[in-house]
């Protein structure tokens, strides 16, 4: 038997399992807690695979003194890759005490079960259980993967709703939150951005900031990085505030309203490349239809701005992040500081939801800086609003091109998918710089962009091969590397444009053939589990009632299986349309394989569903103002609770013992969904998003 | 000017030393009163996360100055309930499984809680617009809105709410 990647990588059982505190079992997870309620699944994986009560589940997370190194808690892979370690890890744990205990007894392992942690032999008490076992059995052992893991048909925890473990610290306004941490003589922070790469700090007016902050301030610099350092939260925040006039920078350069639209892309000097079926020999004689769309660039828009803790003391470092990768993080903080990764530790620290690569990475590299030169004394740097906005890395922009050669029926046999895309990995780990970095003197070079590699599903590639029945496909993907902003991954990475295209697409082919839209999807679907969520979806939304095309109220569908290995999701969608849309309902099928916990699952396909609306309806990072982007919550609105749909999600059993991801399923159906019923609504389509009134209206003028 | 602010905070009278009378009641709350159950979340009184009650109305507190609470009564999430004596919503929303990153829901739970204090039947489309000042960015509108539903029937007291 083979280890799966992770455990592979991670091999020591006393990495992921430990039962040092009597009748707790710890366990360690390198995925993180992001509001997804990762921890809790972790918990029932374990509770499960070890055979003891849910209670006895005490969990570690992100940390690089204590648990395993998972990469990034990212790509809905945690429960597909770190959830399936974790389980196999524990079954070789059971496995280990078992085969002692049995040992003891004199008897065969297979004659033992466990109970809540006590070993039973026929059912009755052997006097030994997981703790007094421990203590006699070192775990400081690799894993084989040989143990057999529990079948899912035996499973009792796995599989059933539990109360997210993270949830009552929040609803009690608990000190949760990395914002919410202070340590013995802590000092606040505020760093004075550089407005970008390359910009020089000309001049400081110190005398009108330390007027602004009305409590005494002192000044970290060193290049181009600029901190506000005190003991009063409220004097850095104000001095901060006031560095907007009071801080002169030169070389400053502003994105420009002409390179806000994702079609400016197409122009641009790009890296190129063409994956799939070689092009076609002739498709003479083929009708062929064409249709571009485009996604703008996207703010992760986290509903709190970026913070991190940091303590330099004795030569060591230690930085406490919301981050969504502690190892990968801790590799570029050693490199920007020319520290060893063994002098820092890097420790999870809940945040805010970030829903992929935001601010979080930036501001514990900030903290890390500072904390180096006031050494002895933590620092706590939380980023202002208006500094998220302006500061955090984009999802980026996508233009893309769809070619379809028909056959006499209308179904496509030739599918050319055409991207244009900055990259959508801009990560720490995946070479890119540290914001900090950028200032201090001598920044490094700047890395040749690379997009997310195809075995991790792609960056603009992902999910723009149809999984669709189609002789033919072929994906040609332009990675633009200069373009106006710093772009990175945003919840599903290129999938919500690519799904929203095709989805879109689709149903323009299907009203070319005639044919109802959910018809035409199954007539070219052989996967049986995307039948079943297409097929239930339509039935839950009484797909067949539905208003004639241009009526101002419509149903539309979108269908997608995430990354075409993860789960799959159809939705669908009513709404009305007059000036602007107003979204009715929403109704969601997934089959996510084997679900660890239904209703976390539910949460986050709900959750997926309105994100998505909030994108397609509302969201555009704007280039066309003074500041040249969004600052705050009026210039990039976002759904708020009277425009939300109410939504019904279904799980779809399946046979199966694999869990499939679901944190980005929703988002791509639901654009499409949105896209499709919007364009029946109207009687014309809308290709470029966000489908904003001003949309609307120029389609509805152009009739 | 520095000085000394008084006023009641879960009902119970404090007194405080501010730098200045500017200074935010949210500041004051989080670093004077070790009160962090009231997040930061724009300081430009836009996205609600730092709703308090004064005086029984929901008000962000992110750019409050602190003189202009003096003498008032201040409600914070830490005021609502605890672990060992939950207030209906906050069983509510454990109840429904309603939040994911739940940064938002101290200022939903209390202009939920000014919404029930003046409406005890509220229809779903008024429970949404008393939250309209609240921004939740993971997407647990709807289980909101069924905590909230679900916590009025309880105030209410409907059986099996």
């Amino acid at each position: 038997m083979t280890l799966s990647g992770v455990l592979a990588d991670n091999p020591r059982l006393d990495r992921w399992v430990s039962f040092a505190e009597s009748g707790k079992v710890a366990i360690s997870t390198g995925r993180v807690e992001l509001g997804q309620g990762v921890l809790t699944a972790m918990a029932q994986i374990a509770a499960e695979e070890l055979d003891v009560a849910l209670h006895r589940i005490a969990i570690r997370s992100g940390d690089t003194e204590l648990t395993p190194n998972e990469g990034y808690t990212a790509g809905s892979q945690s429960m597909q890759a770190g959830g399936v370690a974790l389980r196999q890890a524990c079954a070789d744990v059971r496995a280990l005490l078992l085969a002692y205990a049995a040992g003891k007894l004199g008897c065969a392992p297979a004659e033992l079960t466990v109970r809540d942690g006590r070993i039973l032999r026929g059912g009755a008490p052997t006097g030994h259980d997981y703790w007094s076992l421990a203590a006699a059995v070192s775990l400081a052992a690799d894993a084989t993967g040989s143990a057999a893991r529990k079948p899912a048909s035996q499973y009792a925890i796995v599989g059933r709703n539990a109360a997210r473990l993270d949830l009552p610290g929040k609803v009690f306004g608990q000190p949760v939150f990395i914002h919410d941490m202070t340590l013995d003589g802590m000092a606040h922070a505020r760093v004075v951005r550089q407005p970008n790469r390359g910009a020089t700090l000309l001049s400081i007016d110190e005398a009108a900031l330390r007027r602004a902050a009305r409590e005494p301030i002192a000044f970290v610099r060193d290049g181009n990085f600029l901190a506000i350092v005190g003991d009063s939260e409220a004097a850095v925040e104000a001095a901060a505030a006031a560095a907007a006039d009071r801080v002169v920078w030169q070389g400053v350069e502003r994105p420009r309203a002409l390179q806000q639209e994702a079609s400016w892309l197409i122009q641009r000097p790009s890296i190129d490349r063409t994956v799939g079926a070689p092009q076609p020999a002739a498709t003479r004689g083929l009708q062929i239809y064409e249709a571009t769309y485009s996604r703008p660039h996207l703010a992760h828009a986290s509903i709190g701005p970026s913070c991190a803790v940091a303590l330099y003391r004795d030569g060591h470092l230690t930085v406490w992040t919301h981050c969504q990768g502690v190892y990968p993080l801790r590799a570029a903080l050693a490199r920007m500081l020319g520290l060893e990764p063994s002098a820092i530790a890097v420790r999870h620290v809940q945040g805010p939801g970030c829903y992929g690569h935001n601010g979080a990475d930036d501001a514990a590299a900030d903290a890390a800086v500072i904390a180096l030169r006031t050494p002895g004394r933590p620092v706590r740097v939380r980023w202002r609003r208006q500094e998220e906005f302006a500061h955090e890395p984009v999802g980026p922009a996508m233009a893309v091109k769809l070619r379809a050669a028909l056959d006499a029926a209308g179904h496509p046999l030739d599918w050319t998918a055409e991207i244009w895309s900055g990259t959508h990995q801009g990560r720490p780990g995946g070479g890119a710089n540290l914001l900090a970095a950028e200032a201090l003197p001598n920044p490094p070079p700047l890395a040749q962009p690379v997009d997310v590699p195809d075995a991790a599903g792609g960056g603009a590639v992902r999910n723009a091969e149809p999984l669709y029945d189609i002789a033919a496909k072929r994906v040609v993907h332009h990675l633009v590397p200069d373009v106006p902003r710093r772009t990175s991954a945003l919840r599903g990475l290129g999938a919500m444009p690519n799904i929203f295209a095709l989805e879109c697409f689709i149903d323009e082919l299907a009203e070319r053939a005639g044919k109802d839209p959910v018809d035409y999807r199954l007539a070219q679907l052989s996967d049986p589990r995307a039948r079943r969520v297409v097929e239930r979806a339509a039935a839950m939304a009484d797909w067949q009632r539905r208003e004639p095309p241009g009526a101002g109220r419509a149903k539309g569908i979108g269908f997608a299986q995430y990354k075409n290995r993860a789960a799959y999701a159809a939705v669908v969608v009513e709404l009305e349309v007059e000036e602007s849309v107003r979204l009715l309902h929403a109704w969601c099928a997934a089959d996510a394989g084997l679900v660890i916990n239904p209703d976390a699952v539910k949460n986050q396909l709900e959750g997926g569903i309105i994100q998505s609306a909030s994108w397609v309806l509302k969201e555009q990072v704007r280039f066309d103002n003074d500041a040249g982007g969004p600052l705050d919550w009026e210039s990039y609105p976002v759904l708020r609770f009277s425009e939300i749909p109410e939504i019904d999600v279904e799980l779809l059993d399946a046979a199966t013992d694999v869990p499939l991801g679901v944190g980005e399923a929703t988002a791509g159906p639901t654009a499409g969904a949105i896209g499709n019923a919007v364009a029946r609504a109207l009687g014309s389509r809308i290709r470029d998003l966000p489908l904003t009134r001003e949309r609307i209206m120029a389609a509805l003028l152009a009739q | 000017m520095a000085g000394n602010v008084e006023l009641t905070v879960n009902g119970r009278p404090v007194r405080v030393a501010v730098a200045h009378d500017e200074v935010p009641l949210l500041e004051v709350l989080r670093n004077g009163l070790r009160l962090t159950g009231t997040r930061f979340g724009c300081g430009l009184e836009q996205c609600g996360c730092c709703i308090v009650l004064i005086d029984g109305k929901p008000e962000k507190s992110c750019a409050r100055p602190i003189a202009t609470v003096a003498g008032r009564q201040v409600t914070t999430i830490e005021g609502l309930g605890t672990p060992q004596a939950p207030h209906p919503l906050q069983q509510a929303f454990l109840d429904e499984q309603a939040g994911q990153c739940g940064y938002c829901l101290s200022g939903i739970l209390l202009s939920a809680k000014a919404l029930l204090d003046r409406n005890p039947s509220p229809s779903r489309a008024e429970i949404a617009r008393a939250l309209d000042d609240n921004l939740c960015r993971c997407g647990a509108h709807n289980r909101i809105i069924r905590a909230v539903e679900r916590a009025a029937a309880r105030l209410r007291g409907e059986p099996r709410a």
